[in-house]
């Protein structure tokens, strides 16, 4: 299967209640699988293409109010779009699922793969002091596996999850384990799970409200306040990653998505060099890994991170190793894919020569 | 005449009328002589005469507006500015049995949301759009809306709407009631007793729609803005009578049934 369909199947199967989307290359396939799988047969999931991001997101956060498994994908221009209603769910603390099947920027930019938008999905990217949880899946069987696990991971802390991937994988054909379908919950379910949701005020409790406003400075200095205590749970319960070849590495590359995958060849080439080089690979970018970067840095001898951007994750990389060795990123932009050569090459001239 | 004290007005011979229990204690926190009290007070009748306070959820919007949500009681959500057609949407389609509404401004409907509205209405999604059109935008201080009047003065058109360096206001309630998807389309007001029970039941005529799942309601009442328009609440209601209704006439403008 295609990354986008395996994610589309996948999220059928997460128990998903609706989807709502716009056409953007290269992650139209997610809508056209949902639609020619008809999921309204299959489990009741609403699918609908609205007018545009900007109605999608939203219809994303009126479906989040009532405590429905709600989704919505999009590429990098139709993210930036998104921004708005994304900034309300959070500071709403609805969960959803945002796939961004990140292509080359800015602007229009191009339609080839990308991950110039680390900034924008980890950073806030809406306005305001929020963060999503990002997942970066680096193979179509991540594509799926992390449609439920986003869902989980939303409906636990209340709070948008992100799905960064990049035009590759979102293309790209791999065998994929699909999980079981899972029910949709049934109305008694949500109102037991989610008992903030408006599903309709009955005469034994108050009325549930979802919003993001509060006029009173205080009040919401308080509700920010309670936003960050949950980011920094999350940073302590939910990072994962991956670490490849580190255990003797004398040389460190962190990469996440289509950049790990070729990172893990570079690696692979460096060492029948003769160089030990170990791979760690992010899994989620918010909550970054940095305290097991920040132990690798105490034994290696540089630190080469690979990202198809300007160099945007580098930053946390840095934070992270703050000035124990030599980090420096290396990257191709405008939708161009760099080589496992190209990575041997940049780690000789930037870290171990340089 | 001697005093009438509190006390006496509240003798039980006296009690003709009660607030509707869906209308919460919070002060509104509207200007006095504004209509959306009323209005508020109209729609929240509607939904208690029905029965149908725990199947309803509804939106508010950007503007003055925003805060419906203190004073309505019932489930409701907040929408961005704009967007509440679009949140609508997707709470009626994912529970269907519900009765869902959105109470909307004319800037927040006519301008920003201009895109989610027209859409919502061609879908024909099965939904009730209350939209409160007083032609100013309240609640940032008075500026100019889609349905400022031409020649009418506001903060951002101090001179009055100069058609030609402005444009046009917008009639968006004769544009949606020409899309497939709406099945009712009425322009009402609540400024006199005789308009509140007219808008009172168009709207329930819109919620109980809702059952028929044919399309969507779309219910505006020309309301004022006594301190955005800079008169007292008799003035703005009689310029109002004067100035609004010949340009946004009263009256159903599409029934299907």
């Amino acid at each position: 299967m295609k990354g986008n369909e395996a994610f589309a199947e996948a999220a059928i199967r997460a128990g998903a209640d609706g989807y709502f989307g716009y056409p953007i290359t290269p992650q139209s396939e997610v809508m056209e699988y949902l639609m020619a799988e008809k999921p309204h047969e299959r489990t009741g999931m609403v699918v609908l293409q609205a007018e545009s991001e900007v109605a999608a997101i939203n219809m994303v956060y009126g479906g989040a109010s009532c405590g429905k498994r709600v989704l919505t994908s999009s590429s990098s221009p139709g993210i930036s779009l998104k921004q708005e209603g994304i900034s309300y769910i959070a500071g709403a603390e609805l969960p959803c699922l945002i796939l961004n099947v990140v292509r080359a920027g800015p602007g229009l930019g191009t339609i080839q793969p990308a991950q110039s938008d680390y900034f924008q999905a980890t950073k806030g990217g809406g306005h305001g002091d929020y963060r999503m949880i990002v997942l970066a899946p680096s193979s179509v069987q991540e594509m799926a596996d992390f449609a439920p696990l986003g869902f989980e991971l939303a409906f636990k802390y209340r709070n948008p999850v992100m799905i960064l991937s990049d035009g590759a994988i979102g293309q790209m054909m791999e065998k994929v384990e699909l999980d079981e379908q899972i029910p949709r919950w049934t109305e008694a379910e949500i109102i037991k799970n989610t008992p903030w949701a408006t599903t309709g005020k009955t005469k034994d409790r108050e009325r549930n409200i979802i919003t993001s406003l509060d006029l009173d400075s205080a009040k919401m200095e308080l509700h920010n306040i309670h936003l960050q205590k949950k980011y920094r749970q999350i940073e302590e319960n939910e990072t994962r990653y991956e670490t490849i070849q580190c255990e003797d590495a004398d040389y460190l590359i962190v990469a996440y998505g289509t950049s790990a995958r070729i990172s893990q060849k570079a690696v692979d080439l460096l060492r029948a060099e003769g160089i030990k080089v170990g791979l760690l690979r992010p899994i989620t970018l918010f909550p970054f890994p940095s305290k097991p970067i920040a132990e690798l840095a105490n034994r290696v001898k540089g630190i080469l991170a690979v990202e198809m951007s300007a160099g945007q994750m580098i930053e946390d990389v840095r934070l992270a190793v703050g000035c124990k060795v030599k980090a420096e990123h290396f990257g191709r932009m405008g939708g161009i894919i760099p080589s496992p050569s190209q990575v041997v090459e940049a780690m000789h001239q930037k870290i171990i020569g340089g | 005449m001697s005093q009438i004290t509190k006390e006496e007005i509240r003798q039980p011979e006296n009690l003709v009328y009660k607030k509707t229990e869906l209308l919460t204690d919070n002060p509104l926190s509207y200007c006095p002589g504004c209509g959306h009290g009323t209005a508020h007070r109209v729609v929240m009748e509607v939904i208690d005469e029905m029965g149908i306070q725990e199947q309803t959820i509804g939106i508010a919007p950007v503007g003055c507006s925003v805060l419906a949500y203190e004073f309505m009681n019932i489930d409701m959500t907040q929408a961005a500015h704009g967007r509440a057609p679009a949140l609508a949407t997707a709470i009626k389609r994912l529970m269907p049995e519900k009765f869902v509404f959105t109470y909307q401004g004319d800037g927040d409907l006519a301008a920003i949301g201009t895109a989610e509205t027209i859409h919502a209405c061609n879908r024909g999604e099965n939904i009730v759009i209350i939209f409160i059109n007083n032609g100013i935008y309240g609640m940032t201080g008075g500026q100019m809306a889609p349905t400022t009047l031409p020649g009418m003065k506001s903060s951002t058109s101090p001179y009055g709407r100069d058609v030609a360096l402005m444009g046009n206001p917008l009639k968006i309630t004769e544009l949606v009631a020409q899309l497939p998807g709406t099945l009712y389309v009425t322009r009402q007001a609540v400024h006199t007793p005789a308009a509140v029970r007219k808008a009172k039941r168009a709207v329930r005529k819109a919620f109980e729609n809702q059952k028929l799942n044919k399309g969507l309601s779309f219910v505006e009442i020309v309301s004022n803005c006594n301190s955005g328009w800079k008169m007292t609440p008799n003035q703005s209601n009689e310029w109002m009578v004067e100035n609004m209704f010949p340009f946004y006439p009263l009256g159903d403008i599409k029934v299907n049934d």
